[in-house]
């Protein structure tokens, strides 16, 4: 059998085309072939999060995935959610509320948030902090971050 | 860490897919969701020669009606449990569970059918299965089977699948309209496996305990039925003195172990606890009013 697979996938808009090993987790992919080092990979078993990016709209964990398995596939990572001197609202306000501190769980704070802010109303605070509590801040920062996700949800609910 | 290598095959049809795994001779595994066996492959916990990844077969995600069940394509992933509004209407005490299984990135991709196989003693589908007497059908290259979740659940991690076995579909009989239910769980941080959980179920007539199912997890190698604690309830309206008689029961009939997370002490004394809550809130549901006191 061959060793590599040909996939091709869609990332933050743009189609790559490469011949991958099926054992190459979709996080490695990313940042290695890609070199979309925005993705951070901390655990490398799914605890941590930092590593989460959004596959055909959902989150999901890219360290758990290989990168085979998404060939097709369209994928966001942080570096599509906007850019310096662009960011979205959502990292905006990241910036404003301090919700950063090292850095390292920023990117799949982001994304989390995002797939969260699509699917559940986050009327509470406690429902923002266990919609994070899939994505560890050694920094503990976590007061910050849910303020910045509860100012971007208030807005747009017009609370 | 990452995986040692192995063979990969995407296979488009059931028969392919039992085929490929086996010609790995028990060396093969298959990759449905990957939320637990990929943490597995990373820390080289496994090696298997070949994984058969089964996402691309059609018609293996689905959840449909029937006139007493529900029945669900084994690659149906949580996230759809979670918002079903069949599993909802029928199926009450599951869309409860879902909340508490894992976090929205795994919910995403992890599977039924991925669950079940698994079998992580703490996990809340397992036990899910076991309250619901669900029935799993699991084909082969020999043909089809039907599997009662009491039969399939054989230790921690273990179950009745044979190397070329594929969960393919899981029918979950509806609860009778008026079933009281609950589901209790503690974990140590919202999404984890649980520490201890318990889902129970009351059916009642005449004033009466009629029918009654108490399930708990974490508190063993499998999921269990706690069938001696249920006998404890029927023919009786349950008051404080007979719940607390059921939760020592429960208590004296786990074996829950040790870990860096908790006790056994603890475990089997926080099982009780959550049983008692969970009945209380089964009972007064099945007289639909959750906020009645009558315990």
């Amino acid at each position: 059998m061959t060793d590599r697979r040909s996939i091709k996938v869609t990332v933050n808009s743009e189609v790559h085309e490469h011949d991958v090993e099926p054992r190459l987790l979709l996080s490695d992919f990313l940042r290695s072939t890609l070199g979309l080092t925005g993705t951070h990979v901390g655990c490398e078993h799914g605890v941590c999060g930092a590593c989460t990016v959004m596959v055909d709209g959902d989150s999901v964990r890219s360290c758990l995935m290989f990168a085979v398995q998404a060939d097709g596939c369209r994928i966001e990572t942080v570096e599509g959610l906007g850019a310096i001197g662009s960011l979205n609202r959502l990292q905006q306000s990241f910036h404003e509320h301090h919700a950063l501190q090292c850095g390292f769980c920023t990117p799949g704070m982001l994304v989390t948030a995002t797939d969260l802010m699509n699917k559940y109303p986050l009327a509470t605070d406690e429902e923002i902090r266990k919609g994070l509590s899939g994505n560890l801040c050694r920094c503990t920062g976590y007061q910050h971050i849910v303020q910045a996700v509860r100012a971007v949800v208030g807005k747009e609910s017009g609370r | 860490m990452k995986p040692a290598k192995f063979d990969y095959v995407v296979p488009r049809t059931l028969e392919e897919a039992t085929a490929a795994l086996a010609t790995a001779n028990g060396d093969g595994k298959i990759l449905a969701g990957g939320q637990s066996l990929v943490p597995m492959l990373n820390f080289r916990l496994l090696k298997p020669a070949l994984l058969v990844d089964i996402n691309r077969i059609p018609g293996l995600a689905f959840i449909e009606e029937e006139p007493q069940a529900i029945r669900v394509g084994a690659l149906t992933r949580h996230r759809q449990l979670e918002t079903s509004p069949m599993i909802a209407r029928h199926l009450p005490v599951l869309s409860e569970a879902m909340k508490h299984v894992a976090h929205l990135a795994i919910r995403n991709r992890g599977t039924i059918g991925g669950s079940l196989a698994h079998a992580d003693p703490a996990a809340e589908l397992p036990m899910l299965a076991r309250l619901l007497d669900a029935e799993l059908v699991i084909a082969s290259r020999s043909g089809t089977r039907r599997v009662a979740a009491g039969d399939f659940f054989k230790d921690a991690l273990t179950v009745d699948l044979t190397d070329d076995d594929i969960v393919t579909e899981i029918a979950l009989p509806k609860l009778t309209q008026g079933t009281g239910w609950g589901f209790e769980e503690v974990s140590r941080r919202a999404g984890d496996f649980a520490l201890a959980a318990t889902a129970v179920t009351i059916g009642v007539t005449d004033g009466a305990v009629s029918e009654a199912r108490i399930a708990v997890t974490g508190v063993g190698s499998k999921p269990l039925r706690i069938s001696e604690a249920e006998a404890l309830l029927v023919g009786h309206a349950p008051n404080a003195e007979l719940i607390a008689e059921v939760s020592t029961l429960v208590r004296a009939l786990v074996e829950p172990n040790t870990d860096l997370h908790a006790s056994a002490g603890y475990r089997r004394h926080l099982i009780g606890v959550l049983v008692g809550r969970a009945l209380d809130a089964a009972w007064r549901r099945a007289h639909g009013d959750l906020q009645r006191r009558t315990l």
